[in-house]
Protein backbone atom coordinates (compact mmCIF):
# COMPACT_ATOMS: atom_id res chain seq x y z
CA UNK A 1 0.00 0.00 0.00
CA UNK A 2 1.21 3.43 -0.91
CA UNK A 3 1.50 5.72 2.05
CA UNK A 4 -1.52 8.02 2.09
CA UNK A 5 -0.41 11.61 2.17
CA UNK A 6 -2.21 14.14 4.30
CA UNK A 7 -4.31 16.38 2.14
CA UNK A 8 -5.45 18.87 4.75
CA UNK A 9 -2.77 20.89 6.53
CA UNK A 10 -2.96 22.42 10.01
CA UNK A 11 -4.64 25.60 8.79
CA UNK A 12 -7.36 23.58 7.05
CA UNK A 13 -7.96 21.45 10.15
CA UNK A 14 -8.09 24.56 12.35
CA UNK A 15 -10.73 26.07 10.04
CA UNK A 16 -12.80 22.86 10.03
CA UNK A 17 -12.69 22.67 13.84
CA UNK A 18 -13.55 26.36 14.15
CA UNK A 19 -16.63 26.00 11.92
CA UNK A 20 -17.72 22.82 13.73
CA UNK A 21 -17.35 24.57 17.09
CA UNK A 22 -19.32 27.60 15.88
CA UNK A 23 -22.12 25.38 14.56
CA UNK A 24 -22.21 23.37 17.80
CA UNK A 25 -22.33 26.55 19.88
CA UNK A 26 -25.16 27.77 17.65
CA UNK A 27 -27.14 24.57 18.10
CA UNK A 28 -26.66 24.67 21.89
CA UNK A 29 -27.72 28.32 21.95
CA UNK A 30 -30.86 27.43 19.99
CA UNK A 31 -31.69 24.63 22.44
CA UNK A 32 -31.94 27.21 25.21
CA UNK A 33 -33.80 29.48 22.81
CA UNK A 34 -36.57 27.17 21.71
CA UNK A 35 -39.40 26.31 24.01
CA UNK A 36 -42.94 25.23 23.41
CA UNK A 37 -44.51 27.54 20.86
CA UNK A 38 -47.67 29.42 21.74
CA UNK A 39 -48.48 31.60 18.74
CA UNK A 40 -47.48 32.28 15.18
CA UNK A 41 -46.40 35.71 13.98
CA UNK A 42 -46.62 36.48 10.28
CA UNK A 43 -44.64 39.36 8.81
CA UNK A 44 -44.81 40.85 5.31
CA UNK A 45 -42.02 43.23 4.21
CA UNK A 46 -40.86 43.35 7.84
CA UNK A 47 -44.26 44.59 9.06
CA UNK A 48 -46.27 42.39 11.42
CA UNK A 49 -49.20 41.06 9.41
CA UNK A 50 -50.84 39.23 12.28
CA UNK A 51 -50.34 36.97 15.29
CA UNK A 52 -52.36 33.78 15.61
CA UNK A 53 -52.81 31.22 18.39
CA UNK A 54 -51.26 27.86 17.53
CA UNK A 55 -53.89 25.90 19.47
CA UNK A 56 -56.67 27.15 17.18
CA UNK A 57 -56.86 25.38 13.81
CA UNK A 58 -57.16 27.94 11.03
CA UNK A 59 -56.17 28.90 7.50
CA UNK A 60 -54.73 32.37 6.92
CA UNK A 61 -54.54 34.11 3.55
CA UNK A 62 -51.47 36.33 3.44
CA UNK A 63 -52.04 39.04 0.85
CA UNK A 64 -53.01 36.73 -2.02
CA UNK A 65 -49.49 35.34 -2.57
CA UNK A 66 -49.31 32.90 0.32
CA UNK A 67 -51.65 30.76 2.39
CA UNK A 68 -50.69 29.48 5.83
CA UNK A 69 -52.33 26.63 7.74
CA UNK A 70 -52.32 26.08 11.49
CA UNK A 71 -53.38 22.65 12.70
CA UNK A 72 -52.66 20.59 15.84
CA UNK A 73 -50.26 23.18 17.24
CA UNK A 74 -48.08 23.31 14.12
CA UNK A 75 -47.97 25.81 11.27
CA UNK A 76 -46.88 25.53 7.67
CA UNK A 77 -47.15 27.32 4.35
CA UNK A 78 -49.90 25.56 2.48
CA UNK A 79 -49.60 27.42 -0.80
CA UNK A 80 -47.42 30.11 -2.38
CA UNK A 81 -47.45 31.68 -5.83
CA UNK A 82 -43.65 31.84 -6.09
CA UNK A 83 -41.72 29.57 -8.48
CA UNK A 84 -39.28 27.93 -6.04
CA UNK A 85 -41.87 26.66 -3.49
CA UNK A 86 -39.17 26.40 -0.82
CA UNK A 87 -41.49 27.66 1.91
CA UNK A 88 -44.22 25.19 0.96
CA UNK A 89 -41.83 22.23 1.21
CA UNK A 90 -40.39 23.43 4.50
CA UNK A 91 -41.10 21.18 7.48
CA UNK A 92 -43.95 22.17 9.78
CA UNK A 93 -42.95 24.49 12.63
CA UNK A 94 -44.17 24.39 16.23
CA UNK A 95 -41.22 25.29 18.51
CA UNK A 96 -40.51 28.88 19.58
CA UNK A 97 -38.30 30.85 17.15
CA UNK A 98 -38.67 28.36 14.31
CA UNK A 99 -39.14 30.29 11.09
CA UNK A 100 -40.39 29.66 7.57
CA UNK A 101 -39.37 32.22 4.96
CA UNK A 102 -40.88 32.94 1.56
CA UNK A 103 -38.13 35.14 0.16
CA UNK A 104 -39.75 36.12 -3.18
CA UNK A 105 -42.84 37.48 -1.40
CA UNK A 106 -40.85 38.60 1.67
CA UNK A 107 -43.19 36.74 3.98
CA UNK A 108 -42.03 35.08 7.20
CA UNK A 109 -43.80 32.80 9.66
CA UNK A 110 -42.21 32.79 13.12
CA UNK A 111 -43.36 30.81 16.15
CA UNK A 112 -43.41 32.84 19.35
CA UNK A 113 -42.97 31.25 22.77
CA UNK A 114 -45.55 31.36 25.54
CA UNK A 115 -43.52 33.72 27.73
CA UNK A 116 -43.16 36.34 25.01
CA UNK A 117 -45.99 38.25 26.71
CA UNK A 118 -48.11 40.55 24.56
CA UNK A 119 -49.62 37.84 22.42
CA UNK A 120 -52.71 39.19 20.80
CA UNK A 121 -54.93 37.50 18.33
CA UNK A 122 -55.45 39.91 15.52
CA UNK A 123 -58.24 39.08 13.14
CA UNK A 124 -57.72 40.85 9.85
CA UNK B 1 -1.01 33.80 -20.39
CA UNK B 2 0.55 36.18 -22.88
CA UNK B 3 -1.94 36.11 -25.72
CA UNK B 4 -5.30 37.80 -25.31
CA UNK B 5 -6.87 35.14 -27.49
CA UNK B 6 -5.67 32.29 -25.28
CA UNK B 7 -6.80 34.10 -22.16
CA UNK B 8 -10.24 34.76 -23.66
CA UNK B 9 -10.50 31.13 -24.73
CA UNK B 10 -9.55 29.78 -21.29
CA UNK B 11 -11.94 32.14 -19.51
CA UNK B 12 -14.65 30.99 -21.93
CA UNK B 13 -13.94 27.33 -21.18
CA UNK B 14 -14.07 27.95 -17.43
CA UNK B 15 -17.21 30.09 -17.65
CA UNK B 16 -18.84 27.39 -19.76
CA UNK B 17 -17.84 24.78 -17.19
CA UNK B 18 -19.25 26.91 -14.38
CA UNK B 19 -22.56 27.41 -16.22
CA UNK B 20 -22.78 23.69 -16.99
CA UNK B 21 -22.16 22.84 -13.32
CA UNK B 22 -24.87 25.35 -12.40
CA UNK B 23 -27.26 23.56 -14.77
CA UNK B 24 -26.37 20.14 -13.33
CA UNK B 25 -27.05 21.52 -9.86
CA UNK B 26 -30.44 22.89 -10.93
CA UNK B 27 -31.38 19.30 -11.90
CA UNK B 28 -30.71 18.02 -8.37
CA UNK B 29 -33.92 18.31 -6.37
CA UNK B 30 -33.77 20.33 -3.15
CA UNK B 31 -33.18 17.77 -0.42
CA UNK B 32 -33.05 19.99 2.63
CA UNK B 33 -35.74 22.56 3.00
CA UNK B 34 -33.55 25.23 4.42
CA UNK B 35 -33.15 28.36 2.30
CA UNK B 36 -29.67 28.62 0.85
CA UNK B 37 -28.69 25.02 1.41
CA UNK B 38 -27.22 23.70 -1.81
CA UNK B 39 -24.22 21.90 -3.22
CA UNK B 40 -22.48 24.89 -4.83
CA UNK B 41 -21.04 22.75 -7.63
CA UNK B 42 -20.37 25.83 -9.77
CA UNK B 43 -17.96 27.02 -7.11
CA UNK B 44 -15.57 24.30 -8.35
CA UNK B 45 -14.98 26.25 -11.58
CA UNK B 46 -14.46 29.47 -9.60
CA UNK B 47 -12.00 27.82 -7.18
CA UNK B 48 -10.02 26.36 -10.10
CA UNK B 49 -10.03 29.72 -11.89
CA UNK B 50 -8.73 31.36 -8.71
CA UNK B 51 -5.81 28.91 -8.60
CA UNK B 52 -5.04 28.91 -12.33
CA UNK B 53 -5.71 32.51 -13.35
CA UNK B 54 -5.95 34.61 -10.17
CA UNK B 55 -8.64 36.72 -8.43
CA UNK B 56 -9.49 39.07 -11.34
CA UNK B 57 -10.29 36.33 -13.82
CA UNK B 58 -12.12 34.31 -11.15
CA UNK B 59 -14.32 37.37 -10.52
CA UNK B 60 -15.10 37.68 -14.25
CA UNK B 61 -16.09 34.00 -14.40
CA UNK B 62 -18.19 34.37 -11.26
CA UNK B 63 -20.05 37.36 -12.77
CA UNK B 64 -20.65 35.63 -16.12
CA UNK B 65 -21.78 32.45 -14.38
CA UNK B 66 -24.26 34.17 -12.06
CA UNK B 67 -25.75 36.32 -14.84
CA UNK B 68 -26.15 33.46 -17.33
CA UNK B 69 -27.43 30.86 -14.85
CA UNK B 70 -29.68 33.51 -13.29
CA UNK B 71 -31.29 34.50 -16.58
CA UNK B 72 -31.63 30.86 -17.71
CA UNK B 73 -32.94 29.25 -14.54
CA UNK B 74 -33.76 32.04 -12.12
CA UNK B 75 -34.98 35.61 -11.97
CA UNK B 76 -33.59 39.05 -11.13
CA UNK B 77 -34.27 38.35 -7.49
CA UNK B 78 -32.20 35.16 -7.41
CA UNK B 79 -29.43 36.92 -9.38
CA UNK B 80 -29.11 39.64 -6.74
CA UNK B 81 -29.14 36.95 -4.07
CA UNK B 82 -26.44 34.91 -5.80
CA UNK B 83 -24.28 37.97 -6.43
CA UNK B 84 -24.15 38.74 -2.71
CA UNK B 85 -23.14 35.20 -1.75
CA UNK B 86 -20.91 34.66 -4.77
CA UNK B 87 -18.80 37.76 -4.46
CA UNK B 88 -18.50 37.70 -0.68
CA UNK B 89 -17.30 34.09 -0.81
CA UNK B 90 -14.90 34.88 -3.67
CA UNK B 91 -13.42 37.77 -1.67
CA UNK B 92 -12.99 35.52 1.37
CA UNK B 93 -11.39 32.80 -0.76
CA UNK B 94 -8.95 35.33 -2.29
CA UNK B 95 -7.95 36.54 1.19
CA UNK B 96 -7.64 32.97 2.51
CA UNK B 97 -5.45 31.98 -0.43
CA UNK B 98 -3.34 35.14 -0.32
CA UNK B 99 -2.80 35.56 3.42
CA UNK B 100 -3.45 32.10 4.89
CA UNK B 101 -1.48 28.88 4.50
CA UNK B 102 -4.59 26.96 3.52
CA UNK B 103 -4.65 24.24 0.89
CA UNK B 104 -7.43 24.20 -1.70
CA UNK B 105 -9.56 22.36 0.90
CA UNK B 106 -9.32 25.23 3.38
CA UNK B 107 -9.83 27.90 0.72
CA UNK B 108 -12.92 26.17 -0.66
CA UNK B 109 -14.32 25.57 2.84
CA UNK B 110 -13.85 29.24 3.72
CA UNK B 111 -15.72 30.04 0.48
CA UNK B 112 -18.62 27.66 1.18
CA UNK B 113 -19.12 28.83 4.76
CA UNK B 114 -18.83 32.55 3.93
CA UNK B 115 -21.24 32.11 0.99
CA UNK B 116 -23.89 30.79 3.36
CA UNK B 117 -23.24 33.47 5.98
CA UNK B 118 -23.60 36.21 3.34
CA UNK B 119 -26.83 34.76 1.98
CA UNK B 120 -28.50 34.41 5.38
CA UNK B 121 -27.57 38.05 6.12
CA UNK B 122 -29.06 39.23 2.82
CA UNK B 123 -32.18 37.15 3.47
CA UNK B 124 -32.54 38.60 6.99
CA UNK B 125 -32.34 42.14 5.56
CA UNK B 126 -34.80 41.35 2.75
CA UNK B 127 -37.52 39.94 4.97
CA UNK B 128 -36.56 42.23 7.86
CA UNK B 129 -36.73 39.32 10.29
CA UNK B 130 -33.52 38.65 12.22
CA UNK B 131 -34.89 35.36 13.50
CA UNK B 132 -33.87 33.52 10.36
CA UNK B 133 -30.33 33.40 11.78
CA UNK B 134 -31.96 30.33 13.32
CA UNK B 135 -30.75 28.57 10.16
CA UNK B 136 -27.13 29.63 10.61
CA UNK B 137 -25.77 26.54 12.44
CA UNK B 138 -27.26 24.20 9.83
CA UNK B 139 -25.92 26.40 7.04
CA UNK B 140 -22.46 26.48 8.67
CA UNK B 141 -22.37 22.68 8.62
CA UNK B 142 -23.64 22.46 5.05
CA UNK B 143 -21.11 25.09 3.94
CA UNK B 144 -18.38 23.06 5.64
CA UNK B 145 -19.46 19.80 3.99
CA UNK B 146 -19.88 21.24 0.48
CA UNK B 147 -16.67 23.29 0.86
CA UNK B 148 -14.64 20.16 1.67
CA UNK B 149 -16.33 18.29 -1.19
CA UNK B 150 -15.55 21.05 -3.70
CA UNK B 151 -12.01 21.19 -2.26
CA UNK B 152 -11.61 17.46 -2.92
CA UNK B 153 -12.92 17.85 -6.48
CA UNK B 154 -10.61 20.85 -7.05
CA UNK B 155 -7.61 18.98 -5.61
CA UNK B 156 -8.24 15.94 -7.81
CA UNK B 157 -8.73 18.14 -10.88
CA UNK B 158 -5.46 19.98 -10.27
CA UNK B 159 -3.62 16.69 -9.75
CA UNK B 160 -4.80 15.59 -13.18
CA UNK B 161 -4.45 18.87 -15.09
CA UNK B 162 -1.17 19.69 -13.36
CA UNK B 163 -0.38 22.17 -10.63
CA UNK B 164 -1.13 25.81 -11.52
CA UNK B 165 2.37 26.80 -12.84
CA UNK B 166 2.70 23.62 -14.92
CA UNK B 167 -0.77 23.97 -16.36
CA UNK B 168 -0.12 27.64 -17.07
CA UNK B 169 3.04 26.81 -19.08
CA UNK B 170 1.37 23.96 -20.93
CA UNK B 171 -1.44 26.24 -22.08
CA UNK B 172 0.83 29.19 -22.89
CA UNK B 173 3.31 27.22 -24.97
CA UNK B 174 0.88 25.40 -27.17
Amino acid sequence: MKHRERRLNRWDMALVILVLAAALAGFLLELTWTGQGASLQITVDGEVFGTYQLDKDQTIDIGGGNRCRIEDGAAWMEWADCPDQLCVRHTHISRANETVVCLPNRVTLTVLGGEDGEVDTIVS
Amino acid sequence: MQSIGKRAAMLGVFSGGAILLGYVESLIPVLFFVPGMKLGLANLAVVLALYYFGPGDAAVIQLVRISVVGFLFGNLFSIAFSLAGGFFSLAVMCLAKRYGRFTVYGVSTAGGVSHNIAQICVAAVLVENVKIVYYLPVLLLSGLATGLLIGLAGDETMRRLGAPPKFYDAVSNQ
